[in-house]
């Protein structure tokens, strides 16, 4: 008990298990540098994985135990051009837009580090544009699906289940997207204004002159992509 | 401890993060109603987790009426019986004890224990508070809904609870508990953040994860599980929402109700039990690893001796926690399994029982010898340690697979859950508001009322449910509205099930002269000082009593020691607070004359 009593280890005390310990093992910070809100996003992302975790092993357990045959996605997920049908063409283009966002928002968290005020902002404003683009064709998507009869409960090809997993699943994660959208312009904005090099404490700016709003905003918008990828692999490629 | 002198510092490292106090209120109604304070917003989960625990107070007298005395009340009709089982259960596992231990104690306790000014982010708390308050409010509303709330169970099982023969099953019931639940969840996760991160990231100088106090211990780990436990309810309630409004089957297989084919089908009820019950057993141990935190720092307080291996405290709550994400289909051992699994979750089941009896050693190594002061607080402490054991043991029975097929579903399982997760819980608060009442309102609660309130509800609760073993053994089956005939019975129960009932009433009478107790002594209790119990942890050490915004005056507190520096031979005390640099050794100086 007495080096828990008396001991402490120095602040960010180097690499590996012996640093991991001495970090844990020290008083005021278990994660070093890293602000507040940074560590909440980290927890509420890894809160958030379990919820959608929870749905997808949800959709599998619905998929492998429905009596009745699920859909062909490749199927079903096509689109019509010309006289073929090509499969996945859509979702293709949605996932490519997704993971371009991710890229303009590594950019923008890049500028936001060296605190290059117009780059950011527009760059975000990118991402917020890729991201709209992307719930804009999922809109589509489900427009399509609607008018071929596809219904939470119930649908032409097969198990019931699946219309149900498919709205549920990328409606909520279409949410958090569109919730993303909304966050990145707002913040892009304050960007613009000049807001975060200021010392002043406004809303969604701790007024410590530095631009980390940027980074924590790009740690959920790559959470969002991540997700997606899975989604994508379980819905459309199983 | 205003005389500490700045060189003792000097061992201590830099601030790590600037020492800021958070913005102060200007309005009254930023004061008093939409208070950022993490201590209003504590006093405001506690007083509405109280009231509407009261409600679910009195529906479990109403159902233990109608069990005690079948037939002679009229307005307790089959339907409103399993409205009231299904309220009562839900109301005392969610809105009561989970909002009280994580939003009432949590938010009193984590920043004063830890050395904090506030939560990281005050703003979020407050909007816990205030859609926990929505959820409580919609859970309300069900009862004056057509058709009542809903009377599925505490467990909701489908495809029963969203079916017409339900009461609120094809009314607005259902839903509303469903929505209550969803706002629930979403208020928790914005509180469980602000808990995690201040005792990750906002300790003061000093304070190490080894130097909290368990309290925090026992806190912090339940927040983390219920950040993780809570997703699956979350999921299960949007999805049979879905289920009742727009006619999906996730969990409803073809049915025929009345003769005619209902819309559903494909869907397996069997997975909202596995979401219902994963967040269900965690669920337990979000309940009771805060009272395993309190009832240790109580325990060694009250007892003037530091708590017996710390670090196996420490360790045994973590692995609690740990386990209890691998245990859940102990709750479905009848709904129909693989053996194999039966085999698995029972053997997870019983190992929880090693980390847990260590705990149980522990507290009782700490008494061992101790100079023990039965005060309030300590006498609820004993009540706990008791009534767990009673629990656990009967645990020890239903983790068994086949042991608990015949015990499954009996009054057994509710004498075993309601010992564990109901009385003994309800001790520690009990213990931990006689304990931090004098630091709340600075006047101690009275004594005499006090003493009758302990003796009550301890041998009430025995009353109550050491009978409820034998009636569960005997064969009396748990949510049935009458036994009729009973002729499967080996004994007749009705004497007993009378005397259930008058304990009943007794012991929620007794909880009256709590409340009566806590406003009397807000104005007229003994005046508390400082830190009456003499206690080390950082929360009684504040410069005022009550704290203030910010809890810390101008300078956050050093901590030098851990919580538990109790009759430390040499020193000048029988205790060390952690902030108070004196080195317990018989050669120091005594405190006070330092140069």
């Amino acid at each position: 008990m007495s080096d828990a009593r008396t001991g402490h280890a120095p602040p960010d005390s180097g690499e590996g298990l012996s640093g991991f310990v001495a970090d844990w093992s020290s008083d005021q910070r278990a994660f070093k540098r890293v602000s507040w809100g940074k560590a909440m996003m980290w927890i509420l992302l890894l809160s958030d994985t379990f919820i959608f975790g929870v749905f997808l092993v949800a959709y599998m357990t619905a998929r492998s135990s429905t009596p009745e045959a699920w859909p062909n996605a490749s199927e079903v997920f096509s689109l019509h051009i010309g006289d073929t049908n090509l499969p996945l063409l859509l979702i293709a283009i949605m996932t490519f837009v997704l993971i371009s966002s991710s890229g303009t928002m590594a950019m923008a968290v890049n500028s936001a580090y060296r605190k290059a005020r117009r780059p950011t902002a527009l760059l975000m404003l990118a991402t917020a544009l890729l991201g709209a683009t992307f719930v804009g064709m999922q809109a589509f998507e489900w427009t399509k699906l609607i008018s071929e009869g596809v219904r939470p409960w119930g649908n032409p090809w097969g198990a019931e289940q699946f219309g149900a997993s498919f709205f549920m699943i990328t409606g909520f994660h279409g949410t958090h997207v569109s919730i993303g959208v909304i966050f990145l312009l707002l913040v892009a904005w304050k960007v613009w204004r000049g807001e975060f090099d200021q010392d002043r404490r406004t809303w969604l700016c701790s007024g410590k002159g530095d631009y980390e709003a940027v980074e924590i905003l790009g740690l959920y918008w790559h959470f969002v992509d991540l997700v997606w990828v899975f989604i994508f692999a379980f819905f459309y490629l199983w | 401890m205003a005389d500490i002198p700045h060189e003792a510092e000097a061992d201590l490292p830099p601030l790590e993060v600037p020492d800021v106090m958070p913005p102060h209120a200007h309005s009254w109604l930023g004061k008093w109603v939409f208070s950022q304070d993490a201590k209003y917003i504590a006093i405001q989960y506690s007083g509405t987790a109280v009231a509407i625990g009261l409600v679910a107070l009195v529906l479990s007298w109403l159902m233990r009426l109608q069990l005690g005395f079948p037939g002679t009340f009229d307005f307790i009709t089959p339907e409103a019986y399993y409205q009231f089982i299904t309220m009562h259960g839900m109301i005392m596992v969610i809105y009561l004890l989970t909002a009280i231990f994580l939003g009432g104690f949590g938010n009193y306790l984590i920043p004063l224990m830890v050395g904090a000014r506030d939560m990281v982010f005050p703003f979020v708390n407050m909007l816990s508070y205030w859609v926990y308050l929505a959820a409580v409010l919609v859970l309300v509303s069900s009862f004056f809904a057509p058709g009542g709330p809903t009377g599925a169970g505490w467990t909701l099982y489908p495809p029963q609870a969203i079916m017409s023969g339900t009461p609120g099953g094809a009314q607005a019931g259902i839903l509303l508990m469903l929505l209550s639940l969803i706002l629930f969840i979403i208020g928790f996760t914005m509180g469980g953040l602000n808990y995690v991160v201040t005792v990750l990231q906002a300790r003061t100088r000093g304070m190490t994860m080894m130097r909290l106090p368990l309290t925090v211990w026992g806190i912090f780990t339940a927040t983390v599980m219920a950040l993780l436990a809570f997703p699956a309810l979350f999921v299960a309630c949007v999805m049979m929402m879905f289920d009742r409004l727009l006619g999906t089957s996730f969990f409803m297989p073809a049915l025929v109700e009345f003769g005619e084919q209902l819309n559903y089908g494909g869907g397996t009820p069997i997975a909202f039990q596995h979401l219902f019950w994963f967040f269900g057993h965690p669920e337990v141990y979000i309940v009771a690893l805060p009272a395993f935190g309190i009832v240790s720092d109580l325990i060694a307080v009250h007892a003037r001796k530091n708590i017996f291996g710390y670090r196996m405290m420490v360790w045994a709550i973590v692995i609690i926690g740990g386990l209890s994400f691998i245990v859940w289909a102990h709750h479905m051992y009848v709904s129909g399994m693989h053996p194999w699994f039966g085999f698995f979750f029972a053997t997870t089941t019983l190992i929880i029982a090693v980390p847990t009896a260590i705990k149980v050693y522990n507290w009782v190594l700490t008494l061992w010898r101790g100079d023990i002061h039965l005060t309030l607080p300590m006498l609820f402490a004993l009540g706990f340690i008791v009534t767990f054991v009673n629990g656990g043991l009967t645990g020890l029975f239903l983790g068994n697979v086949v042991v608990d097929v015949p015990l499954s579903d009996t009054m057994f399982v509710v004498a075993h859950f309601h010992m564990v997760m109901g009385v003994a819980p309800i001790m520690v608060i009990f213990g931990a508001i006689y304990h931090w009442y004098p630091l709340i309102t600075g006047r101690m609660l009275n004594e005499t009322l006090g003493q009758i309130h302990f003796w009550v509800t301890f041998i009430g609760a025995y009353a109550i449910f050491f009978p409820m073993h034998y009636v569960g053994l005997v064969g009396v089956p748990r949510r049935y509205y009458e036994l009729g005939e009973a002729s499967f019975l080996t004994t007749p129960v009705d004497g007993l099930n009378a005397f259930i009932t008058v304990a009943a009433l007794v012991v929620g009478a007794a909880q009256m002269l709590f409340l009566f107790n806590l406003g009397w002594s807000i104005r007229r209790g003994r005046d508390a000082g400082h830190n009456p119990w003499r206690a080390t942890s950082l929360e009684w050490q504040t410069p005022d009593v009550p704290p203030r915004h910010g809890n810390w005056g101008d300078r956050l507190p050093p901590v030098y020691r851990w919580a538990y520096d109790y009759s430390v031979p040499g020193a000048p005390d029988d205790f060390i607070a952690q902030n108070d640099p004196a080195t317990p050794d018989p050669q120091a100086v005594p405190h006070g004359v330092r140069p």
